[in-house]
């Protein structure tokens, strides 16, 4: 419902939600829908405009004024030259607005970014336009279709939240889970896929550090493919072993030994 | 599901009960502005065909900002629309300012209007706002039971305090950031050349980049999370420490503040409030228990499994404020404290006791909790908070 009310007002939509839940995963299903290209922007700390937006290509920059040097060109020749187009170098958000069609520009884990970087992408948000000094303003070719992500490192400022569509990302029910699991691995069976996805959910209930995710579930699925086990309550010794791929940490591997596992999944059953 | 609320027949038409469930929202401490009212009717039309399920998704993708703000979307939406077939007689709740057209609540009884309006702000408060608080229908639940302490913190903490603490606060932030920015500066072996601007100088000399431009990262401020102990023992030293966490708030904006005694609030937001009296009020609705038992162990966990996910990390310096009297086993202290540990925070425990002739951590709990502070000092009033900026400044 956020999605297609973002879609439909040309909104920025922000998802927020546990690790593991899909975020990501959205982007990639729309810009399938839509049959558009994604455009990522994986935003970490200290990441500037410069990595985000644009930069001037400095070595060939530098080539080029050695070169013109040298062939007698003047300084303001030089100089229009190497601030022209060719010398640039696209980062995703100008990318992403320069594209013909639209694209789905996601710019994943926001609350990694600073601050600084936040109110900068708010601009471009707000107007799809990008100034670049030595080139004057480049406005957007296609409004892109954008999908923020983020996971609660910190708190994003209200100022970005009012400017974007609000969705709270959950851990997907039963159902959906095991739809999910169906179109990603066919060749897991029903009984077995039904088990998995019980197994997984009750394990989302244990007091654990890091929750198992989708993904999660989908390597144990995968594991459990590997392994050739039919059935969940077969061998818990091997079921044991499969774990590595839903826990993470230490303390999680020791809060579920190979007697909890067995009995979790003799519930799932 | 309850039924749908009903409206009177003067009722301007469903635009202007939108801008009222916006105003609702409003009231219930929403960050919406215009803008979203047009944001809000924009979602609307693009839902076809509309039923109560999609307009309720819809609005909540357009109105709610975070997690928590969409679980109590859920109880005003229903509060405001599905009133269980309830006449609605206003519906646009009109602004606190302007008396003339003061309806100001979205509830069908006028009743409210004392307690919803002036009482709940003013240091000095009659029984009135309490009662006419009770019989509200859709005003949030926590509200109701937290009344009942309003008194307390408000006899605790003056403004005049809370400036005070406000310097203290300042000063102590100070301490702590300036060693980390020292820190950095050891660290800063690996700066970055500048190449924007290096090719920008390099025009004027033909192309020849003599002089180089740096990059190094600024430093950033350390982020104080401090955790208060209201429990009934620690009453005494609550006023300099309640003063301290919203001076603490109101000057550092990256600062966390909660409070616990059986059970563990986060008062950051409340805190913030541009008014300190009200920023009290509304701590003092969320402290509901406040002077009761203490379970420091157990909150330090839950804070630990919680909040500190979100907000803790390595930037982070935990101030936990308690007189280490505790309930619950001391095993879990360790354990809580480990945990917190890990996520590369520093942990500072200031005891009001510990001020004390003799004193000596012999309570189980803080016997428990010393070997994994980083520093554990005396602080029973706000003098000594001040005191303890030298302390800080050298960890």
């Amino acid at each position: 419902m956020a999605l297609h009310i973002a879609v439909s007002l040309g909104r920025p939509l922000l998802l927020e939600g546990a690790a593991g839940v899909g975020k990501t995963e959205v982007a990639r299903a729309l810009a399938t829908v839509h049959d558009t290209d994604l455009i990522r922007l994986q935003c970490y700390e200290g990441l500037d405009a410069n990595h985000a937006i644009y930069e001037w290509n400095y070595q060939r920059q530098l080539l080029a004024i050695r070169a013109a040097s040298d062939a007698g060109e003047t300084g303001a020749d030089v100089e229009a030259r190497i601030f022209s187009q060719d010398y640039l170098l696209e980062r995703p958000l100008l990318k992403a607005i320069r594209q013909e069609k639209p694209p789905v520009l996601l710019i994943d884990e926001i609350d990694r970014a600073d601050e600084e970087f936040e109110a900068y992408l708010l601009e471009v948000l707000s107007d799809f336009q990008i100034t670049i000094p030595e080139l004057g303003t480049i406005t957007a070719s296609a409004r892109p279709m954008v999908i923020l992500t983020a996971n609660g490192t910190r708190d994003l400022s209200d100022a970005l939240r009012r400017r974007c569509i609000y969705a709270h990302v959950e851990y997907p029910d039963r159902q959906t889970e095991l739809a999910i699991l169906a179109s990603r691995c066919p060749q897991v069976e029903g009984h077995l896929a039904a088990q998995i996805v019980g197994f997984v959910q009750k394990l989302r209930e244990e007091e654990l550090e890091k929750l198992p995710g989708i993904a999660e579930m989908l390597d144990f699925a995968a594991a459990l493919g590997g392994l050739g086990i039919k059935d969940l309550s077969d061998d818990p010794a091997v079921l044991h072993a499969a774990l590595a791929t839903l826990l993470k940490t230490q303390t999680d591997r020791a809060a579920v030994p190979i007697e909890v596992a067995a009995r979790i999944a003799g519930k799932a059953a | 599901m309850s039924k749908v609320t009903r409206f009177t027949a003067a009722d301007p038409g469903p635009a202007a009960r939108v801008a009222g469930f916006l105003a609702h929202l409003r009231a219930h401490g929403f960050h919406l502005g215009v803008a979203e009212t047009e944001t809000a009717m924009r979602a609307l039309s693009c839902v076809h065909p509309i039923t109560p399920k999609d307009a309720r998704l819809a609005l909540k993708s357009v109105c709610a900002g975070s997690g928590e703000q969409c679980t109590q979307f859920d109880l005003l939406f229903d509060a405001f629309w599905m009133a269980d077939g309830r006449v609605r007689q206003k519906i646009m709740p009109a602004q606190h300012a302007s008396p003339p057209q003061n309806t100001n609540t979205t509830r069908t009884d006028e009743t409210q209007h004392s307690g919803a309006k002036g009482s709940l702000h003013a240091p000095e408060d009659g029984a009135e706002g309490q009662d006419s608080y009770a019989e509200g229908t859709g005003k949030l639940i926590a509200s109701k039971a937290g009344n009942l302490m309003k008194k307390d913190l408000r006899e605790l903490v003056s403004a005049d305090e809370i400036r005070a603490a406000e310097q203290v606060a300042i000063r102590l932030g100070k301490a702590l950031r300036d060693r980390r920015s020292r820190r950095q500066m050891a660290a800063r072996k690996g700066r970055t050349i500048d190449l924007r601007r290096t090719m920008r100088r390099s025009m004027s000399t033909g192309g020849e980049p003599l002089r180089l431009v740096w990059r190094h990262r600024p430093d950033r401020p350390v982020k104080i999370v401090a955790l208060c102990d209201v429990s009934g023992s620690m009453m005494h030293y609550a006023r300099p420490f309640l003063a301290f966490l919203a001076g603490l708030m109101r000057a550092d904006t990256a600062s966390d503040a909660y409070l616990f005694h059986t059970r563990l609030v986060r008062i950051t937001d409340a805190l913030r409030d541009p008014d300190p009296l009200r920023a009290l009020n509304r701590i003092t609705l969320l402290a509901d228990g406040f002077g009761g038992g203490s379970r420091i162990a157990g909150n330090l966990q839950r804070f630990a499994d919680s909040y500190a996910r979100k907000f803790v990390d390595g930037r982070s310096v935990v101030l936990i404020l308690s007189d280490g009297y505790d309930t619950d086993a001391p095993g879990n202290m360790a354990g809580a404290l480990q945990k917190l540990r890990r996520r590369g925070c520093r942990i500072i425990w200031l005891n009001p006791l510990k001020g004390w002739k003799d004193y000596a951590p012999i309570a189980q709990g803080m016997a428990a909790a010393l070997p994994h502070l980083d520093d554990f000092a005396a602080a029973a009033t706000l003098n000594d908070l001040a005191a303890l900026e030298h302390r800080l400044a050298r960890l």
